[in-house]
């Protein structure tokens, strides 16, 4: 019985987030200099990006990871590839790794093609010899033969993400780490590319895959890790962690409870799930009221943006207003058709006003949901987002 | 590469050899430790790294250390007329600025001529500043790498010196010519300078690989260090007898803290080969310990936080 080429034995990932510090990684001097003065100045929480995660990889084992954004998928990757220490834990590796996190890693636009193919073939763990073996096959790969003594700045955007592909293609360490690289790139690369990593895992390496391409996962990987908040939620054969990924309660639920007070009709909470399965999804949202008797009678609107911020819609369940004045809490459930949606994250506002021109509460992006099937079924091509937010519900006459 | 996995050849080697002779086993697992040091078949990755120079990894990763130097000397001199050129023109320019001003101020050049008095100590102290403001830069420079994948970090720096040494190289041609020319105005010892040139030119890689290490870890936690970099590199530039001689202080006291400038004692001994000076080894010995001591404080406090450099880049 051989050992398993890695063991990753219950890693933990403890960031801190500073609050007042609007997302800046770094620190100036002055704010460690006075928060050595001021205890308890910034509010810090801690937060488990990864908890008490252990599995063991077989060697020529080919894994994908699944799970939503911010489940912990690229973190593990980041610790499986050692560039970020793990909080508690231990990982015994027992191969030559490459990560291959980004394509390109390295490259310079003052360099030629030539030079760039040797500096990040280098920087992903390939030896010069090695490279100068591959050379031609990595040229011929990437079709850029004509441009290789050009520098790397005149190239266009998609010659440069093929050359950087076509290194990472000829990548033959014992164990690689993949994320998310082929969610970008022309299909017909794409494809080729899977077609090369099939080729590789035959070849006895191990390869443990990241992508939200549930489609390329079931493809290539026989053994599937869903992660949830950070932890393993299912693993096991690829097929049955990917359906109970896509019907596990479907795809979101989240909850948001004002902490203020105020003397205006305000929202106390909202809580929101989303029933069905594409492409009939629902989104149910229960949201908490608070009116007061001196109020306008009103009404509750509610905008769904995407992740970028491009509003996609407003849904007003009912046009007249109809919460009445009263020192009552009330309680309201929506439905909103989410019919033709396409994979994603998508924020949620929620308004209550008595006229169209007059605002009582607007809670902006209070609630995130994610959309993680297709709703055209056995689609395989991923929903770029150059082509909208939804797919409209269509058929030949 | 060898390769990693357990091969049949292996098994084999271990099922003949294990009920064999002690001293085969003793071969065996020699030849088993020399394998796991050139190339480590398996390791662990841990919370807490334990804190050394890490110079077996360095060496693991030798390609990439020259990969890196070869970037940082190809783009530096890329799109430009003059090339490689400009790691000549930039110490003369200077040359000249200076010694004009010394011959003009009258300042004292241990019976040097004012060119190579200036010129020789600037061709290290071009070693010294560039490769202290690149290592210290680096990190911020190298971020997009640091993020996305894992080597020994020390590596960065490291190259930034080596880069800075390639113009050292191109710089120090010229000191040679002008030695040729100034010959029969010099006291040139051929001993003396062949047995402290490698001394002084280690000084200079010790101090600035140490001093730019530990700013490079500092850049990268603390922005504010982005700025400082070059102001230090200035006045350290004025406090190190470039463009004067120690003894114009009379006042032994004002010796002793210029000669903490670890780049000190690398510049006296450079220029004691030809200027018929005698040395203050006191001094010198001075310099050298705080050479050694930034050198240690920079690589101690560069491997204690680099495992959080792609968290913090």
């Amino acid at each position: 019985m051989m050992k398993p080429i890695l063991e990753i034995k219950s890693i933990s990932k403890k960031f801190l987030i500073h609050h007042n510090k609007q997302g800046q990684a770094y620190m100036s001097m002055r704010e460690s200099i006075t928060s050595v003065f001021k205890r308890n100045s910034s509010v810090s929480e801690e937060f488990y990006a990864l908890k008490d995660v252990s599995f063991n990889v077989e060697p020529g084992e080919c894994i994908g990871i699944i799970g939503k954004n911010g489940a912990g998928k690229s973190t593990l990757l980041k610790v499986l590839s050692r560039i970020t220490p793990p909080t508690k834990g231990t990982i015994i590796s027992r191969g030559r790794m490459a990560s291959l996190l980004e394509v390109g890693t390295g490259f310079h636009p003052e360099l030629t093609g030539r030079e760039n193919v040797f500096l990040n073939g280098s920087i992903l763990g390939m030896i010069r010899k090695e490279i100068q073996a591959k050379f031609d096959e990595i040229i011929d790969f990437s079709g850029t033969e004509k441009f290789l003594d050009t520098p790397l700045k005149f190239y266009s955007s998609g010659m440069q993400l093929r050359l950087a592909f076509s290194v990472a293609a000829f990548l033959e360490p014992e164990i690689m780490v993949i994320d998310e690289v082929l969610a970008v790139g022309d299909a017909e690369f794409q494809k080729k590319c899977i077609g090369k990593m099939e080729d590789v895992n035959k070849n006895g390496r191990t390869i443990l895959f990241v992508s939200h391409d549930l489609n390329a996962v079931q493809n290539l990987c026989r053994t599937a890790i869903l992660l949830k908040d950070g932890q393993i939620s299912m693993a096991g054969e690829s097929d049955a962690v990917i359906n109970h990924y896509l019907h596990s309660g479907s795809v979101a639920t989240n909850t948001w409870t004002q902490k203020a007070d105020s003397n205006h009709p305000h929202f106390k909470n909202i809580h929101v799930n989303l029933e069905g399965t594409q492409p009939n999804l629902k989104l149910i949202i229960q949201s908490g009221i608070k009116c007061f008797p001196e109020m306008m009678p009103s009404f509750i609107a509610f905008d769904i943006f995407s992740k970028m911020g491009i509003p996609l819609g407003q849904a007003i369940p009912k046009l007249e207003p109809f919460i009445v004045p009263g020192n009552t809490e009330i309680i309201l459930t929506t439905e909103i058709e989410l019919n033709g949606f396409v994979p994603g994250d998508y924020y949620l506002d929620a308004w209550i006003g008595p006229h169209f021109s007059e605002t009582y509460d607007w809670q902006k992006e209070c609630i995130e949901f994610s959309i993680i099937d297709s709703p055209q079924i056995n689609r395989t091509y991923p929903h770029p987002a150059s082509h909208g937010f939804f797919v409209p519900p269509s058929k030949l006459l | 590469m060898i390769k990693l996995i357990e091969t049949e050849g292996n098994k084999f080697w271990r099922n003949r050899l294990s009920g064999s002779s002690i001293f085969q086993k003793f071969v065996f697992q020699y030849i088993k430790a020399l394998k796991t040091y050139i190339c480590p078949v398996e390791y662990e990755i841990k919370p807490h790294q334990k804190l050394n120079l890490g110079l077996k990894e360095i060496w693991q990763y030798r390609e990439m250390l020259f990969f890196f130097t070869w970037r940082d000397i190809k783009v530096k001199y890329k799109q430009t007329v003059l090339g490689f050129a400009w790691a000549i023109i930039q110490p003369l320019l200077l040359m000249a600025i200076f010694s004009l001003a010394g011959a003009a101020l009258n300042i004292p050049s241990e019976s040097l001529p004012h060119p190579l008095f200036t010129y020789s100590a600037l061709t290290l102290w071009m070693i010294f500043s560039t490769g202290l403001t690149s290592a210290g830069n680096s990190m911020l420079s190298n971020a997009n790498i640091i993020r996305k994948i894992y080597f020994p970090r020390l590596i960065i720096p490291i190259s930034s010196v080596l880069t800075s040494l390639f113009d050292f190289l191109m710089a120090f041609i010229i000191l040679i010519g002008m030695l040729i020319f100034y010959h029969d105005r010099i006291t040139f010892d051929l001993g003396k300078f062949l047995l402290l040139f490698p001394v002084s030119i280690i000084i200079t890689v010790i101090s600035t690989f140490g001093i730019g290490s530990l700013l490079a870890a500092l850049t990268i936690k603390y922005r504010d260090f982005r700025y400082v970099t070059p102001y230090l590199v200035q006045i350290l530039m004025f406090v190190t007898p470039v463009i004067y001689p120690i003894s114009i202080f009379h006042f032994t006291g004002a010796k002793y803290i210029l000669a903490i400038n670890p780049m000190y004692s690398a510049v006296e001994l450079f220029r004691s080969g030809f200027n018929g000076q005698m040395l203050e080894w006191k001094l010198v010995g001075i310099s050298l310990f705080f050479a050694i001591l930034f050198f240690i404080i920079g690589i101690y406090y560069f491997r204690k936080t680099e495992a959080y450099f792609a968290d913090l880049a």
